[in-house]
């Protein structure tokens, strides 16, 4: 039994030490709560009684855009706004009634603020409308006693003096949504109209250009005088981001286009991947998105079949056709299957089992070899190197010339395109790959598909000396790209005899007698552009369609038009500029792509936008000729 | 206690135990649950919908419930100890399976008429379980550590379950109140001392499994001033709220703090930052003496009891409710991090009360049974 005691006594002794804890805690609270209540009451009743202005947040101004000469591309613009607090309105909707009596505003506006009112705390100020006119301000301020809570001041107001012209590139900010504002923590996505960047460099560079909030504590007496501030911490103004973008050469780019369809075009500085120019077109006024874009405007922006929203120049995946057999080309040479003197004969198709590959040329180019190959666009001589080779082989190669996958441009959205291989076919169709298909992809037909920018980065890495740039638009320590850093862009490690090779195709493309793009030349004595058209098929030709010749009728519906594309270098001696041009339903490379190619590529050489003195070519076949 | 030493051999009946419950006690805790209704009404800027209402027929449910459970025979409690508590820990389990996803973390069961959350239930279960286990242990073999094991595993195992829902607050107080049961079933106090050294030392290894969002609570509470409107805002607003309350207090449905929404949650985890703010330094004070005063009561209870059983079990759910209060208020008060524990019997929702009453009728049935015996082994078990 005494066992029992000696657990009882335990026991009994703990509850009571576990007891004088409890009360010992509570005596603790009741401490803290005299020194909150009593000891610091006065300065907590303060700051309880003037708390909706002790705690202010600064917001900083966000960065400017500029072009790569310091001219503004997005700037924040002074304008007046009428703003309302609802806690000092009372009565919200009577308010805001009042107010619409005096200046425009809709019903739908006003339903949106009482809205977005109760999404913030009530000392929160709700912005009613912008962009106010001096008059609208003054007659807002006459009657301001009739207008409790109703607050003037001068905010500034995103503007694009560019526009469309730069839309696709600079971006535009709008409204935060909710799960913009559930993912970042920053205060600033609190404030009721805060702007946040949606698309483009806005998008892209939003955190450097909104900069870091700051905060003031202010104490203020009873009728709400500041009496003293506190403390205060100015935050960070948002970062001006220098683009790489030329806006003389980009206007020029976006008039040259502006009467096609659906067009996109890019001009590169090829030594260090800078983006001179990304034009896409038809394209979209920002502005209108920086006031809140109406319904019917976005439907009808969202629903245009030519996709005016969508940059083409990143997004658009285009069947690169014959502006791929560069690749085919340089496949076959750095794995020893040709020589530049092997000869092909074309009789205008190439059998494969029961399959007939088809030349453009219905009764062929006879024998051929690699440069008179590029020049007249042989497919014949392109199948058989593609034959050669071997998917694979090929795939990789395309891939070292920035095929198949996305090449990290500091914009939102870039697509990869697709350089396809046996085991993609294997892993995503689940069937083997067909030999017929390598040919195809030998043309830059099939599966293969490659975005406007990809091909002008395909360009620049050929005609640099072999070295993998890759493409940015913003420059200096923001610089989301290394090349934007000014960091210099490492060697493929391809044959520079063997570039030089096809680089002599280029040249007699544009300058040969025979090249497909010889009505394209350049008009300027001594400075010679090389290249490489591009006319690729958006759907297969019937056997029918060959025979009759239905498939090169005029009056085919758009969308079956075969797009037209052309790539291009200059000057050919000394290459500094690289460009692209995808025309959407163009028809022919040659005839639609080429020429267009050939004024952007004499703007940008009237315009001498690139900064960095282009390296020598170490051999120039076309002068040891 | 006027009511006669019963017959141990013969169970009281019905009307005894009734005659014998506590209603002082039973009192003290519905005075509690009409301070909440007030503070409730307030909370709605001066209505009974949506809070007040339903937390006063709450209130009157669960008392029901509470006597219900007092009358229950403690011979049957002692039986249901651990399969109630293996039960809670299938539910514990069930909700990381098929719980809903509410607040970022796992918690809930739907029952459809009622949201039910295993880890508030395991409070209670930890408890009769661990006054199972050591109403048969003498001291001799509470110094055994393998007979400290089954205890340490029985505690440890919610507690873990519990923290990967997340719930840092509950976890915590299911960790504190096996402690109290481990102490008050006589653990030696050095192993106390030798457990405590090791948790400090686990302490970064837990930083590491934290949730970024109780890591940023944890950092916010340390220096609630660098995030003025972000994640310190609640508690800064809760000490403006209370320091402005001074002596007085601001008045009934006067508190600017709450009135005017700067405080958030404040028919929740904030109620009693409200309380502070309207009836002052002495409406707080006086709460905090009520709750000390049932929280007395229910240590009374413990000490008065006969076996073994009872008087864990009675000072466990006493330790529990005390845990609830103290845990809330220093939290408001901005001694602690917030955890997201409420006010028992004040703040608005039913899960906390559910516990806190449920609790409420264990302490009164260890009252109505503190003249019962338990053998130590009893052969029908």
């Amino acid at each position: 039994m005494y066992q029992e005691a000696d657990r009882n006594r335990c026991f009994r002794r703990r509850l009571l030490l576990l007891g004088g804890l409890q009360v010992a805690l509570f005596g603790g609270l009741a401490a803290r709560l005299w020194q909150l209540q009593l000891r610091d009451g006065v300065t907590y009743q303060l700051l309880a009684d003037e708390n909706r202005i002790s705690q202010r947040l600064t917001v900083p101004p966000r960065g400017v855009i500029v072009d790569r000469r310091g001219r503004p591309l997005a700037i924040n613009a002074p304008t007046y706004r009428v703003r309302v607090v609802r806690e000092q309105a009372g009565d919200l909707r009577g308010v805001l009634e009042a107010l619409a009596e005096i200046v425009p505003l809709d019903a739908r506006r006003i339903e949106e603020v009482l809205q977005l009112a109760k999404l913030h705390r009530p000392f929160v100020p709700i912005t009613v409308r912008e962009d106010l006119s001096w008059d609208e301000v003054a007659r807002i301020a006459v009657r301001s006693p009739d207008l409790p809570g109703i607050l003037l001041d001068s905010g500034l107001l995103r503007q694009y003096p560019h526009g469309a012209v730069t839309a696709h590139v600079v971006g535009y900010v709008g409204p935060v949504a909710k799960a913009e504002r559930e993912s970042d923590p920053d205060p600033l996505l609190k404030l009721p109209d805060f702007r946040v960047g949606k698309t483009g460099i806005e998008r892209a560079y939003d955190r450097e250009l909104r900069g870091r909030a700051g905060f003031s504590r202010v104490e203020v007496n009873v009728i709400g005088r500041e009496i003293r501030e506190i403390d205060r911490n100015d935050g960070e103004e948002g970062a001006d981001l220098q683009l790489s973008i030329d806006l003389d050469l980009q206007t020029y780019c976006m008039e040259r286009l502006a009467d096609q369809e659906a067009a996109a075009a890019v001009v590169l500085e090829v030594a260090t991947g800078a983006v001179l120019a990304l034009a896409s077109v038809p394209t979209y006024d920002p502005g209108a998105f920086a006031g809140g874009l109406s319904a019917a405007l976005w439907r009808q922006l969202a629903d245009d079949p030519r996709h005016p929203l969508v940059n083409k120049c990143i997004r658009g995946q285009y069947p690169p056709g014959s502006t791929f057999k560069m690749v085919t080309a340089l496949a076959a040479l750095e794995a020893g299957l040709v020589t530049p003197a092997s000869e092909v004969f074309c009789p205008g198709f190439m059998s494969l089992g029961n399959a007939r590959f088809h030349c453009w040329k219905p009764h062929g180019h006879g024998r051929i070899s690699l440069v008179q190959a590029l020049a007249q666009s042989c497919d014949v001589y392109f199948y058989e190197l593609a034959r050669r080779v071997g998917i694979d082989a090929l795939a990789a190669m395309a891939r070292r010339f920035g095929f198949g996958e996305t090449l990290g441009i500091d914009l939102p959205g870039e697509k990869p395109g697709l350089m396809p291989d046996s085991r993609w076919k294997r892993e995503r169709l689940g069937q083997p790959w067909q030999k017929g298909e390598t040919l195809v992809c030998g043309i830059g037909q099939g599966f293969v598909s490659a975005t406007p920018l990809q091909l002008a980065v395909m360009t620049a890495r050929l005609c640099n000396g072999g070295r993998a740039v890759h493409p940015w638009i913003v420059r200096g320590p923001h610089a989301h790209v290394s090349e934007g850093k000014g960091v210099p862009p490492v060697s493929l490690g391809v044959s520079p005899a063997n570039l030089e090779f096809v680089l002599k195709g280029m040249y007699e493309v544009v300058n040969g007698p025979r090249g497909t793009a010889k009505a394209s030349a350049l008009p300027i004595p001594g400075v010679l552009m090389a290249g490489k058209t591009g006319t690729s098929q958006v759907r297969r030709i019937s056997k029918a369609e060959r025979a009759t010749g239905a498939h090169k009728r005029k009056d085919r519906p758009r969308e079956e038009r075969d797009h037209a594309l052309f790539v291009g270098y200059a000057p050919h001696d000394r290459p500094r500029y690289a460009v692209a041009v995808v025309i959407e339903h163009g028809e022919s490379g040659a005839k639609a792509a080429a020429p267009v190619a050939r004024d952007i590529m004499v703007e940008a050489l009237r315009l001498e936008p690139g900064t960095t003195p282009p390296a020598p070519r170490r051999l120039d076949l076309a002068e040891r000729r | 206690m006027g009511t006669p030493a019963l017959d141990r051999a013969t169970p009281p009946s019905a009307g005894e135990k009734l005659a014998r419950i506590a209603w002082p006690l039973v009192a003290l805790v519905l005075l509690l649950g009409l301070v909440g209704y007030a503070l409730l009404y307030s909370a709605a800027g001066g209505s009974h919908t949506p809070w007040a209402f339903r937390h006063g027929i709450r209130l009157v449910v669960m008392t029901g419930l509470a006597v219900a459970i007092a009358l229950i025979d403690i011979k049957k409690l002692f039986r249901l100890a651990y399969p109630t508590y293996g039960l809670i820990v299938l539910l514990l389990v069930a909700v990381e399976i098929v719980g809903e996803i509410n607040k970022g973390a796992q918690r809930w069961i739907d029952l459809g008429f009622v949201q039910l959350q295993p880890s508030e239930l395991m409070k209670l279960a930890l408890v009769l379980a661990l006054a199972r286990y050591f109403h048969a242990a003498y001291l001799e073999e509470v110094r055994r550590p393998l007979f400290l094991l089954p205890p340490f595993l029985m505690i440890l195992l919610p507690v873990a379950l519990v923290l990967k829902q997340p719930d840092l607050g509950t976890a915590g107080m299911l960790g504190m109140v096996g402690t109290a049961m481990l102490f008050l079933g006589g653990m030696a106090i050095w192993k106390f001392l030798a457990a405590g050294a090791l948790a400090g030392a686990a302490l970064p290894i837990a930083w590491a499994h934290l949730h970024d969002y109780q890591r940023q609570r944890v950092a916010t509470f340390l220096d609630p001033e660098s995030d003025p409107l972000g994640a310190g805002y609640h508690i800064i607003q809760s000490k403006i709220a209370i320091g402005s309350g001074g002596l007085w207090g601001r008045g009934y449905l006067q508190g600017s703090q709450a009135q005017l929404s700067f405080l958030p949650e404040k028919h929740t985890d904030f109620a009693f930052t409200m309380l502070a703010e309207e009836a002052g330094f002495v409406g707080a004070l006086a709460v905090l003496a009520l709750i000390l005063a049932i929280t007395l009561a229910g240590m009374a209870v413990a000490l008065r009891a006969q076996s073994h059983f009872a008087r864990l079990l009675a000072a466990g759910v006493t330790c529990n409710f005390a845990l609830y209060a103290i845990i809330n208020v220093a939290m408001v008060t901005g001694l602690i991090p917030v955890v997201g524990v409420p006010l028992p019997l004040v703040s608005y929702g039913g899960t906390a009360m559910l516990t806190v009453m449920l609790g409420l009728g264990l302490l009164l049935n260890a009252q109505v049974n503190r003249d019962t015996s338990i053998p130590r082994f009893p052969a029908d078990f």
